[in-house]
């Protein structure tokens, strides 16, 4: 089938719509109706993935009209595994949050679902489309329906969510301007028209502002360190259907965003012949990934020293894709992909756990292991993967990075990567730690009735298993996923 | 000087996005209201939408639509005689996520006045440190 760049984000789009208005008649229908419009969605994912195997890139236009005047769905190498991780681990996580939506929203469980579908919905549309403009409306459906998911929450989420949009919508605007500088200098949006025609340009200021303001604008919506202020609070204290949902995607989405920015719109001559930026990015990087391990290590809270990990993880990729050769790109890249995989693993993991303890400070974990054999189990190899233990993915990623790091000579970010890894080993085993043994504190627990800790519920734990198997089965896939797909796209 | 008099008068619709968007940007960070901080979001995207406005204008141009121009539709056909107006249809996008964000950011004021008494963020910090 040709219109499957179609299906693809206006099945979700469509089934946003009917999951709400379905809500008002009858709120068993919604979830259904949303379970199948992300599945249409994998599964179209799937369809463009087999097509761009077979017959190599190809363009979509909406309504039939040619680019650079229409608006076309730029389907190739770089985005086909994007499609197909984004759009199962969205659906592995609206399965698997299913009760907590239930449970928390109650009457307003289908707006909740339509929130989730819409968000994908954004995130999917940026991932596949080749318009720069069409890019900003996507960013913001989904970051407007991720305010609103992040503020269904704690007491303190509405104050996170503010946070949240006040930067977010500064990010966006930032790229907004961005894309208005290289409209009047081009006079067209299509990024495949834009690369085309800004060569003769680049020695112009303008060119330099619009990159620069670009890159910001992104940068802030991936909460790159210095910038990050806006998602320690907004993934810890939103519900836990949100930050499975969001915590995995939005980030990584947006460093696609970059990827797609640095090699489709602009060039890497551009970028590391023209500027000179590649240093100081890539010493920012550093630090980066050093200030998320170091806070991560910080905290006394399971959820809390999560979303310090994704701070650190958004520096590994910045940092690869900035490195300036093929090696550190493909750990980019690659790392992207595997960093939604065990992400969504680690924040499963903790949503189960939370749905049995309700707290999650390290002290209140004692004795999970033999309570909740499976969720502890998958948290171990989401873990591992995390500090970069073969066969798991997180180790092949980061193997390209720090061989990018080598070839590039850039010793200061090797050794932060080196160096988060080793703090990833602590945090984790320090949690291993705390649930593997149970002492004292325990049995007054125990002595006050709340011994009733059993393992989560079925469909969490298989949709936990199923992300635990993309780690592994990406891990195993490493090799044929950088030969079919990543070289193939940076060529 | 001279120079820099031209500049500032030729290039006078810069001048005016710069100043809004500094504007919207203070009031985003240095205000400690919330509501303050909404307004000065909403002043920076104000300002972004006037700076693509902006670009379509042209000397002596007219609209861009044949019944409603002026010399009776003789002029609206060569792209050189009317303004561009592709740079005003993306501007009602951003205007409709302008509001959709605006009224997100209210919403949210709402449910934190209702928790807290106060959008003040210095108070809601306080009240925070105290409750832990």
């Amino acid at each position: 089938m040709s219109n499957y760049p179609a299906f693809l984000i206006i099945a979700p789009l469509f089934a946003a719509c009917l999951t709400a208005t379905a809500g008002w008649i009858r709120r068993s229908l919604s979830f259904p109706l949303a379970v199948s419009g992300l599945t249409v969605s994998f599964l179209s994912s799937l369809g463009i993935a087999a097509r761009v195997l077979a017959s190599g890139k190809f363009q979509y236009s909406m309504g039939g009209w040619a680019p650079p005047l229409g608006i076309v769905l730029e389907l190739d190498y770089l985005n086909t595994p994007f499609l197909v991780v984004v759009s199962g681990a969205a659906l592995v996580s609206l399965i698997a949050t299913r009760q907590f939506v239930e449970k928390e929203q109650e009457a307003k469980a289908p707006a909740f679902y339509a929130l989730m579908v819409l968000a994908v919905t954004g995130m999917l549309g940026m991932v596949a489309t080749g318009d720069a403009f069409n890019l900003y409306v996507l960013l913001e459906i989904s970051s407007i329906t991720g305010y609103a998911l992040v503020a269904s929450g704690d007491r303190l989420a509405p104050l996170a969510s503010l946070r949240y949009l006040l930067l977010g919508t500064i990010g966006a605007s930032f790229y907004l301007l961005g894309v208005g500088l290289l409209y009047m200098l081009t006079g067209t949006l299509n990024m495949a028209d834009l690369s085309r025609l800004l060569p003769p340009l680049y020695g112009s200021n303008a060119v330099l502002a619009a990159f620069l303001l670009i890159l910001c604008g992104i940068w802030l919506k991936a909460a790159l360190f210095p910038l990050h202020a806006w998602l320690p609070g907004a993934y810890s204290h939103s519900s836990h259907a949100s930050a499975c949902l969001l915590a995995p995607l939005m980030t990584k989405v947006m460093i696609y965003v970059m990827l797609r920015v640095m090699l489709s719109v602009f060039t890497p001559a551009y970028i590391f012949d023209h500027l000179s930026l590649e240093g100081f990015v890539v010493t920012l990087a550093s630090v980066a990934v050093a200030a998320g391990s170091v806070m991560a290590l910080a905290q006394r809270n399971l959820r809390r020293m999560a979303v310090y990990i994704v701070i650190a993880e958004v520096g590994y990729m910045v940092g690869g894709a900035w490195l300036g050769n093929q090696t550190g790109i493909t750990g980019a890249v690659l790392h992207a992909l595997n960093d939604v995989l065990m992400t969504l693993c680690l924040f499963l993991a903790i949503a189960a756990v939370a749905g049995r303890t309700e707290t999650l400070d390290f002290k209140d974990l004692n004795g999970l292991f033999g309570k909740m054999p499976f969720t502890m189990g998958a948290l171990v190899l989401g873990a591992m993967s995390i500090i970069g233990v073969p066969p798991a993915c997180g180790f092949f990623s980061k193997w390209f990075l720090l061989q990018g790091a080598i070839e590039a000579g850039r010793f200061d970010f090797m050794a932060a990567l080196l160096f988060s890894s080793l703090i990833n080993v602590v945090l984790f085993f320090r949690v291993f730690e705390y649930a593997l043994y149970s002492d004292g504190h325990m049995h007054k627990q125990e002595e006050h009735g709340q011994t009733g800790i059993q393992e989560a519920p079925l469909s969490l734990v298989i949709s936990l298993w199923v992300a635990v198997a993309g780690i592994l089965a990406v891990g195993f896939c490493s090799g044929p996923i950088v030969r079919m797909f990543i070289q193939p796209a940076l060529l | 000087m001279d120079a820099i008099i031209e500049i500032a008068i030729a290039k006078y619709n810069y001048w005016m996005y710069i100043s809004l968007m500094m504007i919207g940007l203070y009031a985003i960070i240095a205000k400690n209201n919330f509501v303050k901080k909404i307004i000065g979001m909403n002043i920076l995207q104000t300002a972004i939408i006037l700076f693509y406005i902006s670009i379509s204008a042209k000397r002596g141009a007219t609209i861009p639509i044949i019944r409603h121009a002026e010399g009776h539709g003789h002029e609206a056909v060569n792209a050189m005689e009317y303004m561009n107006p592709l740079p005003h249809v993306l501007m009602l996008t951003a205007i409709v996520v302008a509001v959709a964000t605006l009224g997100v950011a209210l919403a949210l004021t709402v449910r934190l006045y209702a928790r807290f008494e106060t959008l003040e963020e210095d108070e809601i910090n306080d009240q925070i440190r105290e409750a832990q």
